[in-house]
């Protein structure tokens, strides 16, 4: 398990956490590869279906990550997203999917710092989860 | 004000009984249409029918342990638009929860409809039925609430009912206009009816019926049997729960599926227009199902089976009302309904939801607050 790497698809929102992610790398912070952004307009767009293909396919860990409450630049899209992650979080676990793999933050636009210390301390909690279930085994 | 009356059963003839009723209704001047299970004359089965004509109504059967659809998708066809028209429909207590969530989704309207509800049997699944009316023809209806309300519907003469309703907690209607009631009621004598809403008053009030209090055993035989269907309920949550609570138990239980979705279009709370795993989404470019095969040496084909019932327990599963048709439609056996109404017991219980009971609750998935569910936000809760 040392050398576990862990796969992450992180869905962030383009207007606040994929500015963050920018702003890190801009201002040369490093976070770990393990992460892999996937641009979204807002998180309220982030149907069910596309975290559970994720977790099917292998992921070890799904991040969604948006704007502040009262910043989602649709208006409201990060608090349908809040309810969709409750919904799965009811859901997955029932099937053996421990519920701290997935996960959802707000990251606002000018927290680049911040975006790269919650990366690294994701992948560090995901590592000690262990391999998702659906990489090793045949899924239907 | 509620109205309690009786309807008056002569000669044991219960079925004739509830077809005069029904006809009484057609006759008022505020109802058009009924729609209403009766026996089809060219095969011993019986279907929703919608009735314009009060001397159509001979074959009216709504007590016969056959359950082939879940009719809230034809109320929800017949007012999805104005009509024009007000109808009666004689429903299931699942058909009208059913019902309220596709009113909620803005797939039907109550406006022109007047909900007949009736206190539930339960039904056998499809192909058990069609043996059960072999057997016993003409008589199967009778023998069936007799047997039933005798205290044996556990095991009728080798089928057991379908084990949605074997598990259903919700025999008796809520959020009907008028209510048909057969547990505690002597109804070899009479079957009791009751008005839930204004408008079921007005009707019965139109109608002249003679006014009865409720008889003192209703609630009591209710309690009991509510009692009995919870118990088996659990007992099938347990069940259910140890046949999936692992990846590896999961694609177990559900192994035998070939993606033909008849779960999905059987279900009467599955809302999509257009369901996306029957779209060119899931038409995958043919190299796609090599790579996903060299990746562990083996896939199951057609693939993407897991995903499409779990897509459909997250779409959904709020709105699950428990009817059953999901197995019922099943052609290799898969129990559909154990599965969703164990999972859709916690979804629901998440957003503090219970599918069609209220209408005014708005589905969880179509409502959201700003200050809730603080525990699923952050990566250290
Ligand atoms: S999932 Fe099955 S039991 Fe639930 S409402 Fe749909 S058909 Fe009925
Ligand atoms: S009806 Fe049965 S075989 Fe068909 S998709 Fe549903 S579970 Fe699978
Ligand atoms: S735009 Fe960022 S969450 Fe909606």
């Amino acid at each position: 398990m040392q050398d576990f790497e862990p796969t992450i698809i992180a869905f962030v929102c383009n207007w606040c956490t994929y500015t963050a992610a920018d702003l890190a790398g801009t201002s040369r912070l490093t976070y770990p590869k393990n992460v892999r952004l996937i641009r979204v307009m807002c998180t309220g767009m982030v149907d069910p279906q596309y975290v559970i293909k994720a977790f099917l396919e292998g992921a070890d860990g799904v991040l969604i990550s948006g704007c502040h409450p009262g910043d989602c630049h649709y208006i409201n899209g990060n608090y349908k997203a809040r309810r969709r992650i409750k919904l799965l979080k009811e859901i997955l676990p029932q099937f053996g999917f421990e519920p701290e793999r997935l996960r959802l933050t707000w990251i606002g636009a000018s927290d680049g710092i911040q975006f790269a210390e919650i990366m690294d301390e994701l992948v560090d909690q995901v590592k000690a989860l262990g391999p998702n279930q659906a990489k090793l085994k045949m899924v239907i | 004000m509620s109205i309690t009356g009786k309807i008056e059963v002569q000669d044991k003839d219960i079925l004739g009984a509830l077809g005069a009723f029904f006809k009484r209704v057609l006759e008022t001047d505020d109802i058009n249409a009924i729609l209403v299970p009766q026996h089809l004359s060219m095969k011993n089965m019986v279907m929703p029918t919608l009735v314009t004509d009060p001397e159509q109504l001979n074959g009216v059967d709504p007590l016969a342990p056959a359950f082939p659809m879940n009719a809230a998708k034809i109320v929800s066809r017949l007012t999805r638009k104005q009509m024009g028209s007000k109808i009666a429909v004689v429903l299931r207590p699942c058909e009208i929860r059913a019902f309220v969530e596709l009113v909620k989704l803005k797939q039907g309207q109550m406006d022109e409809v007047m909900l007949i509800g009736m206190d539930c049997l339960g039904a056998f699944q499809n192909k058990d039925y069609l043996q059960y009316v072999d057997r016993h023809g003409d008589k199967s209806t009778e023998r069936f609430y007799q047997d039933v309300l005798d205290g044996k519907q556990a095991d009728i003469e080798g089928a057991t009912l379908a084990s949605a309703c074997m598990s259903c907690e919700n025999p008796v209607p809520t959020n009907a206009d008028i209510l048909i009631g057969l547990f505690g009621v002597e109804i070899a004598d009479y079957l009791l009816v009751q008005s839930q809403s204004k408008r079921g008053t007005n009707l019965l009030n139109q109608m002249h019926m003679t006014e009865i209090p409720e008889p003192a055993s209703r609630q009591d035989a209710i309690t009991a049997i509510v009692a009995q269907r919870i118990a088996c309920r659990d007992e099938m949550f347990v069940r259910t729960r140890a046949a999936t609570d692992s990846l590896e138990k999961m694609t177990a239980y559900l192994a035998n599926c070939v993606n033909c979705y008849n779960c999905r279009v059987a279900c009467p709370v599955c809302y999509c227009k257009e369901c996306v795993f029957v779209t060119d989404v899931f038409n995958h470019d043919p190299s796609q199902y090599l790579r996903w095969a060299n990746r562990k040496g083996v896939i199951k084909m057609p693939t993407d089976t897991l995903f499409f019932h779990l897509t459909r327990l997250a779409h959904m599963s709020t709105a699950c009302v428990g009817c059953g048709q999901c197995s019922n439609a099943c052609p290799n056996g898969i129990p559909v309904m154990e599965l969703f109404r164990t999972i859709s017991q916690s979804t629901q219980r998440a957003f503090e939801y219970e599918a069609g009971k209220s209408i005014q609750q708005e589905p969880p998935l179509s409502v959201f607050y700003e200050d809730e569910f603080p525990e699923v936000v952050g990566i250290n809760s």
